[in-house]
């Protein structure tokens, strides 16, 4: 067997400079004539061990983490040339124990299955891994729609977009509602800050995202297909771009597809334009109609008035992905994963304070502390777990308390979080939760639409309130004034942007009181980010009087000679925090 | 709420020297179709950068899509800009990873160095400074990008190296 070498090209592995690791890498195969296969691959998800290199010979697969152009160089020198494996590097393989065996190993990867396995704009790649095989299966054994249907819905299959709506059942609404004129849209405008698992199944596995939409146009008789991916992920469009193309040249796409008479399906993209409401299923309509992006009333639902007033069926990429593994693997198979009522995986994205921040795909029913620490690796520089955001702007903050709450739908929602698409930012000692709070509220206070007035204002009362309070400015009565505009806004709004704005208000009001009550009694911010509450002293100790604080205090609150220590004065000090970042020497205190 | 971003200082949406003609393929492309005009104000961003006051009467005449209407949408979407950007855009991310992980301080550097606000522009319009909501590396955070290039795990300090590096770059 041919040598492979592979690279992981994903948005992420290119940040981390992966393009010049490509291409030291393929220099050198030229350079030296070198007789081995170089391919690109998407994003593996161990995204923090990037770059990543896979090489795999006769005697097994190798996966080198951080490689670096410099030690490209190396890893072909040794592993290539002479043969010889640098172990050190080695993060992942089946022969050995290597450090990532076990972040790989305790995952199951449905909708994963390609991404970071082989090249994403291969179509043929693609088919050699069971690709368009389902969509193959459903036309050559004549499987009716209603059993396409009765599959996916007795997979348990629940929307990934973080709503948990059972697929299945949006289908058969969908296909109840006869018209000559149907669509299919798959919602790729992943907006959740903190969240990243669509755009990598996008750019690392674009087919699977097409075959999921046929089959789904197959099953409710839709004529049409719409991908509306953000503008801001380049690479996820220029690929699904390749994608469609490809699946037109095969026949795929276009007119009585894989045989199926009268089955005509094309499938275009339309990119977002940047408004986070419109991840909502009725604002996304009215945006593909090049409409403001508002949401509409509902009912009617879009399976019955969507695009163009017409029936529509929407679901997000993930869920998109997990279909063609149904159709071919079953609908048992998958809901031997899971709980109850929460079949097959969940993706994660996992970020923040821990050590392992990178996707990651578990059965529904792990508990979060085992995705944080045994995927996870734990809390970076041993600092203490506090929280975990999950669900974004939408969701709310688990306490650590609460980590042996095991992910599924219900059992997130319980704690007043949600599932969400599946954004997890974890959140150590030294994180503010009320900071936390008024940075979701900023954020969805500057994205809601204006459409209800709940919404459009109270999300900005409600931020003023936060802003006191992390100024210094809060008042008694303030905390239950929050919790009084949150449940006004939540059953006052049409959408689910409204509807779920003051979650993370409330969540971190249920789980985390006491820091609220120190920023408002007592003026002090235990985490000390809250600048305003904090104050700034030189630690006699290590200061080595370099001047370097006293040039940069943009009001002159800092006295003292070269060599020196010096002081800085609280009448004058605005608490700008200059001086702490511009110390070489971590001698300004905070307290 | 979205409008609030609404840019009405009459001076930066001149745009006597664009060469009005290159909408034509555009309009010719997009012209008549149902929902065609999100794609037509992408299309003339692309062009210019941003979408100019004339672009906008060109647009509406030639189209017949009335100019509140395209206001409107203009105005909704973070996408579109109504005024000149500079050479070089730094977006730095301000999504949630980014935010525990002190992106604030990455901002405010550069708004020290660039001697410009969140969103504004430099003098000589080499850099545009501005918050973005989350560019999906947040495994990287705290991140910036600037052209097609993403920065990742940065401090303020490297982040002002990096950008006085590109305008270093530039000169020579």
């Amino acid at each position: 067997m041919a040598t492979t070498v592979t690279v992981g090209l994903g948005s992420c592995g290119i940040a981390a400079g992966a393009n010049k690791t490509y291409d030291k890498i393929k220099a050198i195969k030229e350079s030296d004539k070198l007789d081995f296969h170089l391919k690109k691959t998407s994003c593996v998800g161990m995204c923090y061990r990037e770059p990543l290199v896979e090489i795999t010979d006769e005697t097994g697969t190798y996966l080198y983490g951080e490689v670096d152009a410099d030690r490209a160089v190396e890893v072909i020198e040794k592993h290539i040339h002479q043969q010889d494996p640098i172990r050190d590097y080695i993060v992942y393989t089946d022969l050995f124990d290597a450090p990532e065996n076990d972040f790989i190993g305790a995952q199951v990867k449905i909708v994963l299955r390609n991404c970071g396995y082989m090249d994403p704009e291969s179509i043929e790649e693609y088919e050699s891994r069971e690709g368009y095989q389902a969509i193959k299966r459903i036309a050559e054994e004549k499987i009716s729609r209603e059993v396409v249907i009765d599959t996916v819905l007795k997979s348990g299959l629940r929307g990934r977009g973080g709503g948990g709506f059972p697929t299945g059942l949006k289908w058969k609404f969908a296909n109840a509602n006869k018209s000559a004129e149907k669509y299919v849209i798959c919602n790729a405008d992943e907006g959740d800050p903190g969240a990243f698992m669509d755009r990598s199944v996008l750019e690392g596995d674009p087919h699977s995202i097409l075959e999921g939409m046929i089959i789904a146009a197959y099953a409710i008789e839709a004529t049409g297909g719409v991908i509306y991916c953000r503008a801001e992920y380049p690479l996820a469009i220029k690929r699904l771009n390749i994608a469609i193309r490809q699946a037109h040249e095969k026949g795929y796409l276009g007119k009585n597809i894989f045989g199926i008479a009268g089955f005509n399906l094309d499938i275009y993209i339309k990119e977002g334009a940047g408004a986070f409401v419109c991840g909502e299923e009725t604002a996304l309509i009215a945006s593909i109609e090049g409409e403001r992006g508002m949401p509409r009333k509902r009912p009617p639902f879009p399976a019955v008035s969507g695009l163009w007033r017409k029936p529509t069926n929407i679901n997000n990429v993930e869920t998109f992905a997990n279909i063609p593994w149904i159709i071919i693997n079953g609908a048992e198979a998958y809901a031997r994963y899971g709980t109850e009522k929460s079949k097959g995986t969940k993706v994660f994205a996992l970020a923040g304070k821990v050590r392992h921040s990178g996707l990651v795909e578990v059965p529904m029913g792990m508990t979060i502390r085992d995705v944080i620490f045994k995927l996870g690796g734990g809390i970076k520089n041993n600092k203490r777990f506090k929280a975990v955001q999950m669900g974004g702007p939408s969701g709310g903050c688990i306490p650590e308390f609460l980590s042996d709450t095991i992910v599924d739908y219900d059992s997130v929602n319980a704690t007043g979080a949600i599932m969400g698409s599946g954004g997890m930012v974890v959140m150590d000692e030294s994180t503010c939760m009320v900071d936390v709070a008024k940075f979701f509220l900023d954020f969805t206070c500057k994205e809601s639409c204006g459409k209800c007035t709940f919404c459009r204002m109270g999300t900005k009362r409600m931020l003023e309130i936060l802003d006191r309070i992390t100024n210094g400015h809060g008042k008694e009565g303030d905390l239950e004034k929050l919790e009084e505009l949150a449940y006004q806004i939540k059953d006052n709004s049409l959408c689910g942007l409204g509807q779920t704005a003051p979650n993370p208000v409330l969540t971190t009001i249920r789980y985390f009181r006491d820091e609220y009550e120190a920023h408002i009694s007592h003026k002090k911010c235990p985490a000390k980010v809250c600048r305003p509450l904090l104050t700034y002293k030189v630690d006699e100790e290590k200061c080595t009087g370099c001047m370097v604080c006293l040039k940069n205090c943009p009001v002159k609150a800092i006295t003292g000679e070269r060599k020196k220590t010096h002081i800085i004065n609280q009448e004058t000090c605005t608490k700008c925090g200059v001086c702490f970042s511009k110390c070489k020497f971590e001698s300004i205190l905070l307290s | 709420m979205r409008i609030a971003r609404i840019n009405t200082s009459e001076n930066t949406i001149k745009g006597d020297e664009q060469d009005l003609s290159l909408l034509d393929p555009i309009i010719a492309r997009h012209k008549g179709k149902k929902g065609n005009l999100i794609p037509l104000l992408q299309g003339a961003q692309e062009l210019y950068g941003f979408i100019s006051k004339a672009a906008f009467d060109k647009l509406s005449r030639e189209t017949g899509i009335p100019l509140s209407d395209m206001f409107g949408v203009a105005t909704f979407y973070a996408q579109f800009r109504l005024s000149p950007v500079g050479k070089n855009i730094i977006k730095v991310c301000h999504g949630t990873a980014c935010h525990v992980q002190n992106a604030i301080e990455i901002t405010e550097s550069l708004e020290e160095m660039l001697k410009v606000k969140d969103g504004e522009t430099t003098e000589d319009r080499f850099f545009t400074l501005e918050s973005v909501a989350c560019l999906g590396c947040c495994s990287l955070a705290p991140v910036m990008m600037i052209g097609d290039q993403t920065y990742g795990k940065l401090t303020g300090n490297e982040a002002v190296k990096i950008v006085k590096n590109i305008r270093l770059a530039a000169e020579n």
